[in-house]
C-alpha cells in the first residue's frame, strides 16, 4: 500500500461519520490525551512562572493531535522516539504525569534521577526513548534501534519525530536513507510547525512539502494537517502497517503552528501578527471536542469527568514532583560507565 | 602458541566473540563480501551471513547511530570506520548519543566503534590522523589503543564483553609488521589496565599503539650504547589511564618520558605529563619530556611524512636529554 502524496494541509473538518477506524470511546481517549498533554503544559508554564522549573520549559500547545494521534497508532511494544513538542505522545505511550513533573523539576526520584531534564528520558518498560537537544542525532539511533528489530525479526517498529529545523541537518538524510536501504520498520514525523526557534521555515528549506524529500530516499512521503487527530491517526496507521509487514520506512510532514515561543523565555515577537489568531480557529482541540458535541459523544458529564480526572491527575504528580528532593550533590560524578 | 599479526589477531578476536555471543555483529563500509579495506574481516560474511556482517551505506553517522540504537536495543555491535580520520563524520553520533546514555538513562550501549588510526604508510592528511585524544576527552567513552598481537585480541574480546562504548583505536603501521605469539581461545586482557612491555631502572617511557615499538628499539639502542635501562609503559587502555601503574612506575625510576604518535598538544601525553606532575613530582630529578608529532596535519610526501611523526632516533634523543639534565 502506497500513501497518497496528495498536500491535505487544509483537510475540512472531520464530520460525523468519516473518523476512519476510531471508534467512540478511542476518539474520548484521544480528546482526553490531548487535554491531559495541554494542561500538563499549562502547569508547566505556571511552575516556570513561579520559578520551580529547572532550566527552560518547552510546550507543544498546537502539537497536540499530531503527537496524540500518531503514538496513538502504535502498540505497547512498539518504540517511541519523541521529541520535546510531543507530551501527547510520551503520555499515550504510557508515562506517568508524575514522571512528567519529576522531569521538569530535576527531582531525584526523576527516571534520570536529575542527570537531565524535561523528555530528555527513556523508560524502557514503555520503549520510550527522549529526545536529546540535537534532534537530529536522535534519527540515527532510532534507526538503529529499528535494524535490531528486523534482525530479531521482531513484530515492533519505530516512530521517530523531528521539527521543520532539525530536518535539516546532515543526520536526516543519513538515518533516513540507511532505514531506506535497508527497509526498516521505521517512521519519521516531520512536525511542521512554521518556526525553527525564531526562523521561519521559508528560511529553513526550499522544498515545497518536507515529503517531498521522501521521493529521494525511495520511500512514500505525505503531508497532512497536523491539527485533525483523525486524520493524524490515519496516516500514522497506514505507517505503522507497513512498517510492520516489512514495507520499509514511511515520512509523514505533519502541518501545525507553535502557538507558543520556543520556550518559556521566548516571546515569540517575530510571528507575523494575525498568525497565531488564525491558527487558533484550527486549534486542535477545539477541533476534535466540536466534533465530539455535534456527535453527543462529549456530554456535559462526560466532559466534567475528564477535566476533573485530569485536575487530579496534575495537581496530584506536580504535588508529589514539588514535594520531591533534588538528588544529593555527590551523585554527580557517579554512574558515568555501566559495570 | 600460535604467531599472529596484529590484524589477524584483532579478525580472530571479532571471530570468537561472534561465535560466543549471537548478539554480536558488524557493520560497516565494505566489511562484508569484500572483507574490509584492510581485510579483517574477510570470510567473515560467508560464515556469519549478511545479517551479522552488515555492508552499510556510506555514511558514519549512520553507522555509529544504528550501532548506537542497536546496542540500546539487546545487541552487540562492532562497528568499522574504515579509516580512524573519518570517524569525524560520527562525532556527533558518539559525544552527543553514545557517551551520554547511561549517564542520562542507566541503559548500557555495549558498543565497540573500530579504528584503524595512524601514519607512518604515506596516507595523506586523510588516511593517517590520530583521533584518540579527542575521545580521550569525552566522559562515559573508554578508549583503547593495543600494540601487540596478544593485547590486540584481548582488548577486542574485552571490548565486546564491555557494557560501554568502547572506542578501538588499531595502528595501521602495525597490521603486518607487527607478530607475535597468541593464546588460543578465550583470552580478554583487562580494559584500564597498562602493561610493563620492557623492565628497567633509570627511565620510564610511558607510551601506547605504535610508539610502543619505537620505544623498545630506543631502549635497545641506549642500553647497549649508554648502558641506560629503560622500564617501557604500554598503556594500552587511554580512558581511563591505569593512574596507579604510571605514578609508580616513574616514582620508581624518577624520569619520565612521554612518547605517543598523536600531536602533542592536547594529546594524551598532555593528562600523562599532569598525572606525573600532580602525584610523583617529588621523586622527579628531570622535568616530563614528551615527544609526538608536529602539531601539523599528517604530510603525503615521505620526507615531510618523517619529519612530522616521532622515530626510534627521536625517542633516543630525548632518553639521552633527559638522563643528562
Amino acid at each position: 500500500m502506497t500513501l497518497s502524496r496528495t498536500v491535505n494541509t487544509a483537510a475540512p473538518e472531520q464530520k460525523k461519520g468519516q473518523e476512519g477506524k476510531l471508534s467512540n470511546p478511542d476518539r474520548l481517549e484521544l480528546y482526553y490525551y490531548m487535554r491531559l498533554a495541554r494542561e500538563c503544559d499549562d502547569a508547566i508554564l505556571r511552575l516556570y512562572r513561579q520559578g520551580k522549573v529547572v532550566g527552560g520549559a518547552y510546550t507543544g500547545n498546537g502539537n497536540e493531535a499530531t503527537a496524540v494521534g500518531s503514538a496513538y497508532a502504535l502498540e505497547k511494544h512498539d518504540y517511541l522516539f519523541p521529541m520535546h513538542r510531543d507530551l501527547g505522545a510520551h503520555l499515550v505511550k504510557g508515562e506517568s504525569v508524575r514522571n512528567i513533573f519529576l522531569q521538569q523539576l530535576a527531582r531525584g526520584n526523576s527516571l534520570t534521577r536529575g542527570r537531565d531534564g524535561t523528555g530528555h528520558y527513556a523508560d524502557p518498560s514503555l520503549h520510550i526513548y527522549g529526545n536529546v537537544s540535537h534532534l537530529g542525532a536522535m534519527i540515527p539511533m532510532a534507526v538503529g534501534v529499528a535494524l535490531a528489530l528486523k534482525m530479531r525479526k521482531e513484530d515492533s517498529v519505530v516512530m521517530n519525530y523531528i521539527g521543520d529545523g532539525g530536518s535539516n541537518v546532515g543526520e536526516f538524510h543519513e538515518g533516513l536513507n540507511m532505514a531506506a536501504v535497508m527497509q526498516l520498520p521505521f517512521i519519521l514525523i516531520i512536525e511542521n510547525n512554521q518556526f525553527a526557534y525564531s526562523t521561519p521555515i521559508r528560511r529553513q528549506f526550499a522544498a515545497q512539502k518536507l515529503s517531498d524529500r521522501a521521493s529521494g530516499y525511495g520511500i512514500p512521503g505525505v503531508t497532512i494537517d497536523g491539527t485533525s487527530v483523525s486524520l493524524v491517526y490515519e496516516t500514522c496507521m497506514k505507517a505503522v502497517d507497513r512498517a510492520r509487514r516489512g514495507g520499509g520506512p514511511t515520512l509523514i510532514e505533519s502541518v501545525t503552528m507553535r502557538m507558543h515561543g520556543h520556550s518559556a523565555s521566548d516571546d515569540a515577537s517575530y510571528v507575523p501578527e494575525g498568525m497565531i489568531e488564525e491558527w487558533r480557529k484550527k486549534d486542535p482541540i477545539d477541533r476534535l471536542e466540536k466534533i465530539l458535541l455535534a456527535d453527543h459523544l462529549l456530554t456535559g458529564e462526560a466532559q466534567k469527568k475528564i477535566e476533573e480526572r485530569i485536575r487530579a491527575e496534575v495537581d496530584d504528580a506536580v504535588a508529589f514532583a514539588t514535594g520531591s528532593a533534588y538528588p544529593p550533590g555527590e551523585d554527580a560524578g557517579k554512574g558515568v560507565y555501566a559495570p | 602458541m600460535p604467531v599472529l599479526t596484529y590484524i589477524d589477531a584483532i579478525s580472530r578476536g571479532m571471530w570468537e566473540e561472534m561465535e560466543r555471543d549471537p548478539a554480536v555483529f558488524l557493520i560497516g563500509e565494505d566489511i562484508g563480501a569484500y572483507g574490509g579495506a584492510f581485510k579483517a574481516t574477510k570470510g567473515f560474511q560467508e560464515h556469519f551471513g549478511p545479517e551479522r556482517v552488515i555492508d552499510s551505506v556510506l555514511s558514519e553517522a549512520a553507522i555509529i547511530g544504528a550501532a548506537t540504537g542497536a546496542a540500546l536495543a539487546g545487541m552487540r555491535p562492532i562497528a568499522e570506520m574504515q579509516f580512524a580520520d573519518f570517524v569525524t563524520c560520527a562525532f556527533n553520533q558518539l559525544v552527543t548519543n553514545a557517551s551520554k546514555i547511561y549517564y542520562r538513562w542507566g541503559i548500557p550501549v555495549p558498543m565497540v566503534v573500530r579504528l584503524p588510526s595512524g601514519g607512518y604508510i604515506h596516507g595523506g592528511p586523510y588516511h593517517s590522523a590520530s583521533t584518540e585524544a579527542w575521545f580521550a576527552h569525552v566522559p562515559g567513552l573508554k578508549v583503547v589503543a593495543p600494540s601487540t598481537p596478544s593485547d590486540a585480541k584481548g582488548l577486542i574480546k574485552a571490548a565486546v564483553r564491555d557494557n560501554n562504548p568502547v572506542m578501538f583505536f588499531e595502528f595501521k603501521y602495525l597490521y603486518r609488521r607487527v607478530k607475535g605469539e597468541v593464546t588460543d581461545g578465550d583470552i580478554t586482557v583487562p580494559i584500564g589496565k597498562g602493561d610493563v612491555k620492557r623492565e628497567g631502572g633509570d627511565v620510564t617511557i610511558i607510551t601506547y599503539g605504535s610508539t610502543v615499538h619505537f620505544s623498545l628499539e630506543a631502549s635497545e639502542i641506549i642500553s647497549k650504547e649508554d648502558g641506560i635501562e629503560t622500564k617501557v609503559v604500554d598503556l594500552r587502555t587511554l580512558l581511563p589511564l591505569d593512574r596507579d601503574l604510571i605514578i609508580d612506575a616513574v616514582r620508581a625510576t624518577g624520569r619520565a618520558l612521554v612518547v605517543h604518535e598523536d600531536t602533542l598538544t592536547g594529546g594524551v601525553g598532555g593528562e600523562v605529563a599532569a598525572l606525573i606532575a600532580e602525584h610523583a613530582f617529588q621523586y622527579l630529578d628531570a622535568p616530563v619530556k614528551r615527544v609526538g608529532a608536529l602539531d601539523a596535519p599528517v604530510p603525503f610526501a615521505p620526507t615531510l611524512e618523517a619529519a612530522h611523526l616521532p622515530d626510534t632516533a627521536r625517542i633516543v634523543q630525548a632518553l639521552r636529554d633527559l638522563i643528562r639534565y
